[in-house]
């Protein structure tokens, strides 16, 4: 099989104040996947995405990105590689303008002029947010502004698309616009959320991560309807929501 | 939420003074403010000359006057203040009605009222004409340090999301039955403070994690560059020009 996008192997972390949140972690996600990372709250998502564009570093094991590996000389083609939307856009939308926040990032990279607007131009494109290029975050309804967050990382051309909580305070129609969106991109992504309609809905395979292990990696219908699984690792599907009754999507 | 696009002194326009570039319009500023503060005190007729300049200045922005008037009102503490002096200060005193006022008191209130009055309104020219995100630009223009630039930037984009963190806590107080009567509601108001600084301090973290997520090394990226035609240096720089050349007549007669 051809090299992953993102290959883990037995990655282990513990914080400074000796918390230790990942032990031994192996994951392989390849080109084109969409893959949900589910779990419940203080299993280690966040810590596992933060290794992936290496903001943390491995206490034990190796994260590489299509081949190269995560460490301190390849950061810069690391985090290009590896876009991570966050959960709260506020933060991630610091900049004053959204043409100016979607620039960052590739001017980042270097790039100016007429290659930068194109990326910035094509990225907003993507998530339909041209036409508000001008105007400054904290003036987007708050779909308008993660739909934003997802373009300043689109921007940067990357590999794999780390998602932490998309769908989270959207209401359904953002939700639904959002949903169509990562539908549309031509990139892999690995989706953090609790929210498992939404894995069922965009994520061929899930695999669940509890108390800083992969307890599970398989097709998520297969997943979500483990009843000892869900059971044993704090995940419940929302009340009337049963993947058995409805079609693969 | 102020006028046009949520700030409380700019107002949307597209006249000439809206479209000089900011560094210009701080220059100008700049010049004028310290052309105003040197001219000497009793040279009256200069403040008329400076007067005159900002009226031209204000006019030209196409900002109503009645806007601009109203944001004057910032400049309250310092007229309070100059009203104070002649009745505080000492030395020789002049009688006005039945008032003993002092002559050096009245001279400072004068200075104090019309340099005040002159700053504020070419900071309010400059203010309602340029939005803080391009006064951030123009300082960077200016070459003030880059870490000084990011933290003016900053302030400026999460100062909404702060003061909205802020109503939403103040909201939550009240609906539990708080009311801000006493000195003993104090501990409460303070603990407020305390939650929104750590809430404020952990925004700045995640930010910062989201700033090197996307490749930040240390400078904000300057991809546009501000640039100004040598006809609108010309144009700014008539009002600090003239106001110069009263400073220097002033100083000579």
């Amino acid at each position: 099989m051809s090299t992953p996008v993102l290959d883990v192997k037995g990655l282990a972390f513990a914080y400074p104040d000796g918390h230790q949140a990942l032990f031994g972690v192996d994951l392989h996600v390849h080109r084109g996947e969409r893959v949900a990372l589910l779990g419940p709250n203080g299993a280690g998502k966040t810590t596992l995405v933060l290794h992936l564009n290496g903001i943390l570093t491995a206490g034990a094991g190796s994260v590489a990105v299509s081949g190269l590996p995560v460490t301190r000389d390849n950061l810069m083609e690391i985090r290009r590689r590896v876009g991570v939307v966050f959960q709260d856009p506020d933060d991630q939308l610091f900049m004053p303008t959204v043409r100016a926040d979607v620039e960052f990032g590739p001017a980042n990279l270097g790039l100016r002029g007429q290659a930068l607007e194109r990326r910035v131009l094509d990225a907003l494109d993507r998530v339909g947010m041209v036409d508000f290029i001008d105007r400054p975050p904290h003036h987007l309804s708050f779909g308008q502004r993660r739909r934003v967050a997802v373009a300043t990382v689109l921007a940067m051309e990357p590999e794999v698309l780390v998602l932490d909580e998309p769908s989270s305070n959207l209401d359904p129609a953002s939700r639904r616009e959002l949903a169509d969106i990562i539908r549309t991109l031509d990139v892999t992504v690995l989706m953090v959320t609790h929210d498992l309609p939404y894995a069922y809905e965009l994520c061929p395979r899930s695999v669940v991560l509890s108390d800083g292990v992969i307890v599970a990696d398989d097709a998520t219908r297969e997943v979500l309807t483990d009843d000892a699984l869900m059971a044993a690792h704090r995940l419940e599907l929302p009340f009337g929501f049963d993947p058995r009754t409805i079609p693969a999507p | 939420m102020g006028a046009g696009h949520g700030h409380h002194l700019h107002f949307h326009g597209h006249s000439r003074v809206h479209h000089l570039p900011a560094h210009v319009k701080l220059v100008t500023l700049l010049t004028f403010v310290v052309a105003v503060v040197l001219t000497p005190r009793t040279a009256y007729w200069a403040y008329g000359v400076h007067l005159l300049l900002v009226l031209v200045a204000q006019r030209a922005s196409r900002v109503p006057f009645g806007y601009f008037a109203k944001r004057m009102v910032v400049e309250t503490p310092f007229v309070v203040f100059a009203l104070l002096v002649p009745f505080v200060a000492t030395g020789p005193t002049v009688s006005v009605g039945p008032l003993d006022l002092s002559r050096p008191g009245l001279e400072s209130a004068w200075a104090l009222l019309a340099k005040g009055t002159l700053g504020v309104m070419a900071s309010l020219v400059v203010a309602t004409t340029t939005e803080p995100r391009h006064v951030v630009a123009g300082l960077e223009k200016l070459r003030l340090p880059n870490l000084l630039v990011q933290i003016m930037g900053f302030m400026v984009r999460y100062l909404e999301v702060v003061t909205g963190e802020l109503a939403r806590m103040r909201i939550a107080r009240e609906s539990r039955g708080f009311r801000a009567r006493s000195f003993r509601a104090w501990p409460s108001l303070a603990s407020t403070a305390g939650a929104l600084f750590i809430r404020s301090y952990e925004r700045g973290e995640r930010v910062h994690l989201a700033m090197l997520a996307r490749g930040y090394q240390g400078q904000l990226p300057v991809t546009h560059p501000l640039t100004a035609t040598p006809a609108q240096w010309r144009v700014a720089g008539a009002i600090p020009g003239i106001a110069v050349l009263t400073l220097l007549a002033a100083v000579a007669l």
